[in-house]
């Protein structure tokens, strides 16, 4: 059985304690029970269970918390957070995770990031979704230049893919909105 | 009645023959749907993995441009109704919240409008008396697997009108008032896959998949969906999990819109069922024969 001391990272668990509840999420409530898990459809494909991640945390292991799989493998179908006796509201655990991961620049699965980035610009740049440029982009950045391109001709046959970009008529209030975010951050 | 519409942009797409059969419906049963104009993406969960505050502001934009007219919001995709709800909780609770969502899309919104999901709008507020007394061609021996998926239901503390979180039933009452047969199965909010299917196929298509499979043990001819993601992972990519599991379930997906508009005598062709990748129509062809003989 592997060894860690746990001393030095105990005030990153005080630390990582705090944060979690300044969104709601109670680490120090779980006991451990595993009904998370038990019920998490992602369970398998995880590194760490959803119970384990939660342990991490506890145990202030917050780095293999942030660099886990588990945390991008997480759908938000809320099953964990609908279930746990204790209300520690695990779901939105793993988004606070997510946030800090690429936060850090640690993301296990980095092609996520790159996705939703590429379907956050085409929202920005056309106030819907415009799927034709978010798939251009997200397989570009991403290298996988044929990924799900084959289902392009099946969706334009059905007449299920627009090839012009929508227009909202909302008079660039959209890409304001996007402006004003991003001030905030200060970025 | 009327009431504010949120489309959405699958319904704009790849979840078109939702709205068709949506709007079909709503005019049915005397449903005004004023369609928010200049409505925007709610932000979806892209919004949520990567800005916070952008996955408040973006829903926030629709419902304060409601708000404004005094409407409250019907929103046939779960997912987008999910994301509205949220946005509604957290301003409501948290009046710093509120300030801030209203500086970002530069508009007044106090949350004072309520979300619903479009299931929610016909069988609590039209009512399944009036919608039973549209029905003229009743979906009899159609055995459907009511499938509710995840943000109809959870997160329960958001306040979802069906509030049997793990055995909803409103679905499986509308689908009895249009005379069909709902089927008992245990798959009913389990989830899809939802991005996984797209992003790592590998590991989010055994979802779709077990899915399928439960709606076929449990003798269901189709599974009635009420989001467009999950309608899309179960139908377009049907063709993909028989190869992968060698298991031809040739299992049509319907919108329970689309099922509702077919009971009150629409086309298969005006509500866009070719639309479909498994072929969808030649299994409700045979419904309200026996009505119309």
């Amino acid at each position: 059985m592997q060894s860690i001391e746990l001393t030095a990272t105990h005030s990153a668990a005080k630390d990582w304690e705090e944060k979690m509840k300044a969104d709601g999420v109670d680490i120090s409530a779980c006991y451990q029970c595993g009904k998370c898990t038990a019920g998490c459809p992602m369970a398998e494909s995880m590194d760490y269970t959803t119970r384990q991640v939660v342990r991490l945390l506890q145990m202030g292991l917050v780095d293999e918390a942030l660099r886990s799989n588990s945390i991008w493998f997480c759908l938000s179908c809320q099953t964990c957070s609908t279930r746990c006796p204790k209300d520690v509201d695990p779901a939105k655990m793993m988004e606070v995770l997510r946030w800090e991961s690429q936060k850090q620049g640690v993301a296990a699965m980095p092609n996520v990031i790159i996705f939703h980035k590429a379907f956050l610009e085409a929202v920005k740049n056309n106030g819907r979704l415009f799927e034709v440029e978010m798939t251009m982009k997200n397989n570009l950045r991403s290298r996988d230049l044929f990924n799900n391109v084959d289902l392009g001709p099946k969706m334009m046959f059905k007449g299920k893919l627009q090839m012009l970009p929508p227009r909202i008529g909302d008079n660039g209030e959209v890409k304001k909105l996007f402006e004003r975010v991003r001030e905030r951050r200060g970025g | 009645m009327k009431i504010a519409y949120y489309p959405g942009c699958s319904l704009e797409t790849t979840g078109i023959e939702f709205h068709l059969s949506t709007e079909y419906c709503a005019k049915k049963v005397d449903l005004e749907l004023w369609e928010i104009p200049s409505w925007n993406c709610c932000g979806a969960s892209s919004a949520h993995t990567l800005d916070h505050l952008l996955s408040l502001a973006l829903p926030a934009r629709n419902l304060a441009i409601a708000e404004k007219e005094g409407l409250d919001v019907a929103v046939p995709c779960a997912a987008c109704y999910t994301h509205f709800k949220n946005v509604e909780a957290e301003v409501r609770q948290n009046e710093e919240v509120q300030q801030e969502v209203a500086q970002v899309i530069d508009m007044d919104y106090h949350a004072t409008n309520n979300t619903k999901s479009i299931l929610e709008v016909f069988v609590d507020q039209v009512g399944l008396n009036a919608i039973g007394a549209e029905v003229k061609k009743p979906l009899e021996g159609l055995k459907v697997a009511c499938y509710y998926g995840c943000f109809l239901v959870r997160p329960p503390k958001l306040g979802h009108f069906d509030d049997r979180t793990e055995d909803p039933q409103s679905m499986d009452d509308l689908i009895t008032a249009l005379g069909g047969t709902p089927v008992e199965w245990p798959h009913k909010t389990e989830c899809c896959g939802a991005g996984m299917v797209t992003l790592s196929p590998e590991n989010g298509l055994p979802l779709s998949y077990e899915l399928l499979r439960a709606a076929q043990l449990c003798g269901a001819d189709c599974i009635a969906a009420a989001c467009p993601m999950c309608q899309m992972n179960l139908d377009l990519r049907q063709e993909e999990i028989k190869k992968k599991y060698k298991a031809d379930f040739n299992l049509p997906i319907y919108y329970f819109t689309e099922l509702m508009a077919l009971s009150f005598g629409a086309s298969p062709k005006e509500i866009g069922l070719q639309k479909h990748f498994v072929e969808s129509v030649s299994l409700v062809a045979e419904i309200g024969r026996k009505e119309t003989a």
